[in-house]
């Protein structure tokens, strides 16, 4: 049956997350967005304890995975991560954990390895988890990768240089981390030679040459790594080492985007409703009402961008809920994650802007959080799958199309 | 729980529908629009489907189901994804209908239900809007004066669904107090005149009429009192779902026109232009479907959904015209031409943003 109802345990914990958004994230929230490369070790020593309650579920083999985790995982995280954006997208995105290399490891991993992964996300300090796809010349077209690994006895050794990676910093150089490395074993054979590659921290031949200065989340470390002959175990492959015919390999650490696409749409939707809150808060304040009912002509221009702004953000928000519970019902969701993903991106970048917008002067000033808000909404619709690549993913289900056929 | 499944039922009548659209409407749709009429044995055979009768009471001969917006939702973006006039044009007596089911006494329901049980078309319909700038809901211009134990009419509607035709019009007037009532009003009935059958850009197979009420004396029995601004939710929800049928029409025949032409070597929908509006027709169309159902579900859960159902209004009637006129823009010089139905849908799909009470679940 078509419900739109929340079951309480996820009410439950997105009121919980919502507290603490708005106790621990908020108050700390200019300071670190100002002080971009310093790190709030209180609060992540806080999410680290909590996050330890509640362990990321490991599962028996991937395929048994599923059947232990409740049914209702990805719509769950979804309301979760909505929340603690809300709070502070920068801060949610640097807080400890496995990440989207976590993601990858849980997703092309065989049991040993999420054992050894995985496993230290439970216990001791805080850690982070990475991955490390573009380059300085590739980003979308991820398929024409340049870092290498090579295979030389008991080792892959891995050379390249990888840029934007999220939490890199902190995985690699100031915790027990990881950072999943995608590199080709085979440039000659294109998408089937591109390898995933567990990298541990601390790893000799890898290091953190610079952090990127960005317009928004800049409490979230943005690292560049630089891989020189750096020496891994052959068993730190995710996935076959087989250069197939057909890209199987690649194909499987894409499918990862599936889930990690409403993920991040969930994210920039806690964005947008900060701002929409802020404008509806200071409208109520300042004795404007949005009169739902009125007919259009006696609308107020304040009243049409508020409530297009409102019904943008929730358009966003079903179509994000509806690729999470595709996922939770194991249904194949590759068309409704690109859709959220689109949508979502573009969405925040539109209602924060015009949060700005409406709220003028004030608006415009860092005495609020709002300009931070559309600073920090933009990346959105840029990382995690640009709008207009997720656009040719979805033109390319819709129609039918390879990538050979579409481009 | 949240879920997007619609029930089992909901699909076996939701399939049943398109099935009746896909086999009967859409290839009547054409001609229906060059004529302006839609072919009675169509309608017959639609009727024969009881989906206007299946929520009256047993007690009044009906199915007895329960009305449900969801599933109204469902039934209406099947029957517009058919045809626009067309489905309007079958769903009209609802127009009467749920406002007698939902608010009408046992006296009203005993007089008005029992004759929508026949094996006919029973034509009836709701008088809503009115023909000025100003027009508002809240504020309706039709009056309705009270003296003894009668109420006269008095004013001008547009828009009416098979106005001229209806055996039955509900008519919605401000009484003295300033409070809306809806009026039944008999065909035949003194001081009411067909002023004209409307020439509309679209909606052209819909008999829609200008009425004028004219001291059209209505006995105080007829008189039905409820929550009309709960009712008007479920016009919004009608609408939203209707527009959402229509744009996906469009989009599903530009789709297919593209991958199907040819230009510079290969098929257009293999270029990023093309590709890039077919896939933001496709996600905006699930947005706008997915708002007008979470509106649906508000209202069936018996809340105020004022606000979900005006936004899920706004978002399709925005995308509706944006769908279709894209839809057209794929066709290029061939979707201008009305032997391909793109501007017809377009036509249609700028309504949304003007109609208000014509449709409902």
């Amino acid at each position: 049956m078509i419900d739109f109802e929340l079951s309480p345990d996820i009410v439950r914990n997105r009121d919980m997350i919502h507290m603490l958004a708005e106790s621990s994230m908020r108050p700390i929230s200019r300071e670190y967005d100002e002080r971009e490369h310093d790190k709030p070790m209180e609060f992540f020593d806080m999410m680290w304890n909590a996050s330890k309650m509640n362990p990321v579920n490991i599962g028996g083999d991937g395929k048994g995975a599923k059947k232990d985790l409740p049914p209702t995982r990805s719509l769950g995280s979804a309301v979760t991560i909505e929340e603690l954006s809300w709070g502070d997208a920068g801060l949610y995105l640097s807080i400890p954990n496995p990440g989207l290399g976590g993601a990858a490891v849980m997703a092309a991993g065989t049991p040993e390895q999420k054992e050894r992964f995985l496993a230290r996300f439970k216990e001791g300090a805080p850690k982070w988890g990475a991955m490390a796809i573009t380059e300085p010349g590739c980003g979308s077209d991820s398929a024409a990768i340049t870092t290498t690994a090579v295979r030389d006895g008991d080792h892959w050794v891995l050379n390249g240089t990888k840029i934007f990676c999220t939490s890199g910093w902190m995985a690699v150089e100031k915790s027990e981390g990881f950072v999943v490395v995608w590199a080709t074993v085979d440039k000659s054979a294109g998408r089937a030679g591109i390898k995933a590659f567990v990298v541990d921290h601390h790893t000799p031949g890898m290091t953190v040459t610079g952090l990127e200065k960005k317009m928004g989340i800049r409490a979230s470390d943005t690292a560049t790594i630089v891989l020189e002959d750096c020496r891994i175990p052959l068993n730190n492959i995710l996935g076959s080492p087989e250069v197939k015919k057909t890209t199987e390999g690649f194909k499987g650490v894409m499918a990862t985007f599936d889930s990690t696409r409403p993920i991040v749409a969930a994210s920039a939707l806690g964005i947008g409703r900060a701002a929409l809150d802020y404008t509806r808060g200071a409208l109520e304040q300042a004795g404007v009402k949005i009169r739902y009912g009125a007919p259009a002509h006696k609308l107020t221009a304040l009243e049409r961008d508020f409530m297009d702004m409102e019904a943008n953000l929730q358009a966003a928000r079903l179509l994000t809920w509806r690729a999470c519970w595709m996922m939770d019902q194991g249904m194949h969701n590759s068309l409704e994650a690109s859709m959220c993903k689109a949508k979502a991106g573009l969405a925040v970048t539109q209602v924060t802007q015009k949060a700005v917008e409406l709220l003028g002067p004030l608006g415009y000033s860092r005495k609020i959080l709002l300009e931070k808000w559309m600073r920090d909404a933009k990346i959105n619709d840029i990382f995690e799958g640009t709008q207009q690549i997720n656009l040719l993913i979805i033109a390319r289900r819709i129609l039918g199309y390879s990538s050979k056929e579409l481009s | 729980m949240v879920s997007f499944q619609p029930s089992e039922e909901q699909q076996l009548i939701r399939d049943t529908v398109a099935s009746f659209a896909a086999e009967q409407i859409r290839p009547a749709a054409h001609e229906a629009d060059e004529t302006g009429a839609v072919p009675s044995a169509l309608v017959q055979q639609a009727w024969e489907l009881g989906l206007v009768q299946s929520t009256i009471p047993e007690a009044f001969g009906g199915a007895g189901e329960a009305i449900s917006a969801v599933s109204g939702g469902l039934v209406a973006e099947e029957l517009a994804w058919g045809d626009l006039s067309i489905a309007m044009h079958l769903l009209a007596p609802r127009l009467l209908l749920y406002p007698v089911i939902l608010f009408g006494t046992p006296e009203q329901q005993q007089q008005i239900l029992p004759a929508f049980g026949s094996p006919d078309f029973r034509a009836a319909t709701a008088a809503v809007m009115e023909p000025r700038f100003g027009f508002d809901l809240a504020e309706l211009g039709t009056t309705a004066r009270r003296k003894n134990g009668t109420y006269t009419i008095t004013g001008n509607k547009c828009f009416v669904p098979l106005g001229g035709s209806a055996e039955q019009i509900l008519a919605y007037a401000r009484d003295e107090d300033g409070r809306v009532g809806a009026y039944l009003i008999n065909k035949g009935a003194a001081g009411v005149a067909r002023v004209e059958r409307e020439q509309n850009m679209g909606l052209k197979a819909l008999e829609t009429d200008e009425i004028d009420f004219s001291d059209c004396a209505v006995p105080a029995a007829a008189r039905i009192a409820g929550d009309f601004p709960a009712l008007m939710n479920r016009s919004r929800v009608a609408l939203a779902a209707m527009a959402v049928g229509v744009a996906r029409a469009a989009f599903e025949y530009a789709r297919d026109y593209a991958k199907d032409r040819k230009a510079f070597g290969v098929a257009i929908a293999q270029k990023q232009a093309i590709a890039f509006m077919l896939a933001e027709m496709a996600t905006e169309i699930d947005a706008a479907r997915l708002l007008t159902w979470e509106a649906a579900w508000v209202i069936d859960r018996g809340q105020d959904a004022t606000r979900e159902a005006v936004l899920a209004q706004r978002y399709a009637a925005n995308m509706v015209m944006k769908v279709t006129d894209n839809a057209v823009q794929v066709l290029g010089g061939h979707g201008y031409i009305r032997e391909h139905p793109v501007e017809l849908w377009a036509r249609n799909g700028r309504g949304f943003a003007t109609f208000e009470g014509m449709a409902i679940v």
